[in-house]
């Protein structure tokens, strides 16, 4: 595996992963946000602590690591851009 | 470009906008002590909004430009942080600013759908698209699906779908102006649209990409500023503390406490809503009968209606000792009576829906889903749901936010450039909740309960402005105000918490300069869009590829004016449903670029035919299924799994998936070149040149 494919994978591996947190934290909570209003975060029944404030944080944090991990990666792999 | 050039312009800029952001901080203490010297309130309007609309008309002028990459993609040099604050202003639209805490307010936790979408959706863009779109490096969206797919049959449907979804938004923007401006100054809508637009223009027409982005930095230090001023202010008055985001958790208990005592008849003020909700109850009874009188009489019963109440009136004038207010009631009545048929269906329909409103007891504000039962729940559940997922794909297909991430420096920052954006974003939608519940403490507690006698000031004063926004009816004759006899408008929230929180009229004239902050920024972007997506997209690729680049910004600068006229013209009929203009605009988007650019970067055996089908098909679906349910064109038919029009995408995006597959599948896989294409894209350090010779590309 040359390194092209050995960085795409990584790349996809560490975009589903997160993908997959994405979608736990808003789907996954939105649908059992009945069930899950019963205790509280910070005074906030947790369902809607999680809409209003914890998974716009989540959002934020997966973010800024994303960008963190690819540049790593990009270093790692030698895949930084180089000046035009 | 050198790094040491690089770094000399991004501490240059921090230090214009530390510059700027102290003087924006300056201005507003200055006209603080002008009020307290007695300067009356109109005045300060129009210093307020004069002097920021002429400080966003100036950098425009400042940043003028005749370079085609300064004037498409602002030279390619802005950084991630400066490139988040123009992303976060290109965001914030008018309905953000002034009506997300107003729908939170109203709708409670289901609101929140607006809150999970509208960032959300920023993982998508920073996750499958913003690094390889900025890696691609051309001018507009189109231009990636013409490069990807080849040929000008997927750049065409592109550029059709990326007008439609723009332009839909930008009447909505426009609209915000003429409003906010109209609201504030007393100016007539019409005048309020002008300006606002004048204003606009000065900035994109003569710097294009670079003017608008160092516009809207600008922009986003008074929309972030006005935001927070406010809600940080009604905080500590009601908690003590001046973090609101961590301070409302505690106030929402007492809301909900609050709502369990009005819900409850056993308790004096329980029992007084009570005896409100059951008049609202006989009168919806009468209003139904109505509606039925209405369908079996047809213009024969309006028609009698309306002379008894004639009739009434005239027996009211014919008495020597009427009261004159009795009359005045009877006058009004008969002038607001229903014209026809049609209008009194209308009248009659929304007063039903009122009154089963005000009859039913308040809703808790933190409960997901309320319903009576199980089914309704699910229902609202699923509506949801589908509703934050167009809103995420939706962002993540919208063109004018993702044409902002080919301005960035490089791959990298361009990755950053999303999490600032995000960041940014976030600090105002962390807040509008907040917002919404304070406001609500501040009704439930200080407004129900009190006397109608001695209502707080900025109850009758909103009240005096606008009857939809405020209004305040004793139903039950008691003196006393019930929640059930108060009507609030979803924009009242914003507009009016520095007087709810008794703050000086200066942070009132801040949040309008905020509102068009926001309005304006966002409709910058979107006419720069549809305008560049038409001369650079149309004319140059499509009609005449060797126009020289002087004549290319020619037509690029007509054809703003030309959008902009037009979408004036069409604003001016105040075209009815804001947010379902908003809504759709999203959900369209999702539909047609979504599974197209996606499977394009992602899937390299995605073809031109699979494009075509792919984004034909989920436009048109996402369009029929629009047309064929939304009241307002007519048709009626039944919704498919009870999905509301608003989240027509979630039927658009899988068929646009599936085209795309399919239609790749059946016909040839796509070229060498366009591999080629597709690794440039994906691999950051890898060069163009092989590409550039065999496809003609520059």
């Amino acid at each position: 595996m040359d390194k092209y494919q050995r960085y795409w994978k990584r790349n996809l591996r560490l975009t589903g992963s997160l993908l997959a947190v994405w979608f736990l934290v808003t789907f996954g909570v939105g649908w059992f946000a009945r069930e899950l209003q019963s205790f509280t975060v910070l005074g906030f029944p947790f369902s809607f602590f999680m809409a209003a404030q914890g998974a716009l944080l989540i959002y934020v944090v997966l973010v800024g690591y994303y960008a963190y991990r690819m540049d790593k990666l990009d270093q790692e792999c030698g895949m930084q851009e180089t000046d035009h | 470009m050198g790094t040491s050039v690089q770094s000399h312009f991004v501490s240059q800029l921090k230090r214009y906008y530390a510059i700027y952001t102290g003087g924006v901080i300056g201005f507003i203490v200055l006209l603080s002590i002008l009020e307290q010297m007695g300067v009356p309130n109109k005045v300060l309007g129009y210093i307020f909004l004069g002097v920021t609309v002429s400080m966003y008309a100036g950098i425009g002028i400042l940043s003028r430009t005749s370079d085609v990459s300064e004037y498409y993609v602002a030279g390619r040099r802005v950084p991630a942080v400066f490139n988040g604050m123009a992303t976060a202003a290109d965001w914030m639209s008018a309905a953000s600013f002034i009506g997300l805490a107003g729908t939170l307010y109203l709708s409670g936790y289901d609101g929140l759908a607006f809150v999970l979408g509208w960032t959300g959706g920023y993982c998508l863009v920073a996750l499958l698209l913003a690094p390889y779109l900025r890696k691609f490096g051309h001018y507009t969206i189109p231009d990636f699906l013409g490069a990807r797919y080849g040929g000008s049959l997927p750049r065409s449907i592109g550029v059709f779908a990326a007008i439609l979804c723009s332009f839909t938004y930008v009447i909505a923007q426009i609209y915000g102006v003429g409003l906010i401006v109209s609201r504030f100054t007393g100016l007539d809508f019409g005048i309020g649209v002008f300006v606002g637009l004048g204003s606009i223009l000065v900035c994109s027409f003569l710097g294009g990409m670079r003017a608008v982005t160092w516009t809207q930095v600008a922009q986003y230090v008074i929309l972030l500023v006005a935001y927070l001023i406010p809600v940080i202010w009604l905080s500590v008055k009601h908690t003590g503390n001046p973090v609101p985001q961590v301070a409302y958790g505690y106030v929402l208990q007492q809301v909900t406490a609050r709502e369990n005592v009005l819900n409850d008849a056993a308790t004096p003020e329980g029992a007084r809503e009570a005896e409100v909700r059951a008049i609202f109850k006989q009168q919806r009874i009468a209003d139904e009968d109505k509606l039925k009188a209405l369908e079996e009489g047809g213009v024969i019963y309006l028609d009698a209606e309306r002379a008894k109440r004639l009739q009434a009136l005239e027996t009211l004038r014919g008495k020597h000792n009427a009261d004159p207010k009795d009359i005045a009631v009877a006058e009004n009545e008969l002038a607001a009576f229903p014209q026809d048929v049609v209008a009194a269906r209308n009248t009659w329909r929304a007063a039903v829906e009122t009154d089963k409103a005000k009859s039913s007891a308040v809703i808790a504000h933190a409960e997901p889903f309320a319903g009576a039962d199980e089914e309704t729940r699910d229902n609202k559940r699923k509506n949801f749901l589908a509703l934050v997922l167009c809103l995420m794909v939706g962002t993540a297909a919208l063109p004018h936010i993702l044409m902002r991430f080919y301005t960035t420096p490089s791959v990298k920052e361009a990755r950053l450039s999303v999490f600032w954006s995000l960041l940014f974003i976030c600090l105002i939608y962390i807040t509008a909740p907040a917002l919404a519940v304070l406001a609500k403490y501040d009704v439930y507690t200080l407004l129900v309960g009190s006397s109608f006698s001695e209502l707080p000031s900025w109850v009758s004063a909103w009240a005096a402005v606008d009857k939809t926004l405020m209004s305040v009816t004793d139903i039950n004759k008691d003196g006393i105000v019930q929640l059930a006899e108060i009507t609030i408008g979803g924009d009242l929230i914003m507009l009016a918490t520095p007087e709810i929180a008794g703050m000086p009229y200066v942070i009132t004239a801040l949040v309008a300069a905020g509102g068009l902050a926001a309005a304006l920024s966002t409709a910058d972007g979107l006419m720069l869009t549809i305008a560049n997506t038409l001369s650079h997209d149309v004319y140059y690729k499509m009609i005449d590829p060797h126009a020289p680049t002087k004549r290319r910004l020619i037509i690029s600068k007509s054809l703003l004016l030309v959008v902009a006229v037009l979408a004036v013209y069409i604003t001016s009929f105040k075209p009815g449903d804001i947010l379902f203009l908003v809504g759709a605009a999203f959900s369209l988007a999702a539909s047609a670029f979504f599974p197209a650019l996606a499977l394009g970067i992602f899937w390299k055996r995605a073809n031109k035919t699979g494009a075509v089908i792919g984004m034909v098909s989920g436009l048109g679906t996402c369009m029929t299924y629009m047309f064929i349910t939304y009241p307002f064109f007519g048709v009626n038919a039944p919704l498919w799994w009870d999905i509301n029009p608003i989240s027509a995408g979630i039927f658009g995006m899988p068929v646009g998936f599936l085209g795309v597959i399919i239609g790749s599948l059946l016909t040839h896989a796509p070229s060498k070149e366009i591999h080629a294409m597709v690794d440039h894209v994906r691999y950051p350090n890898m060069r163009l040149d092989s590409f550039l010779e065999s496809a003609d590309y520059k």
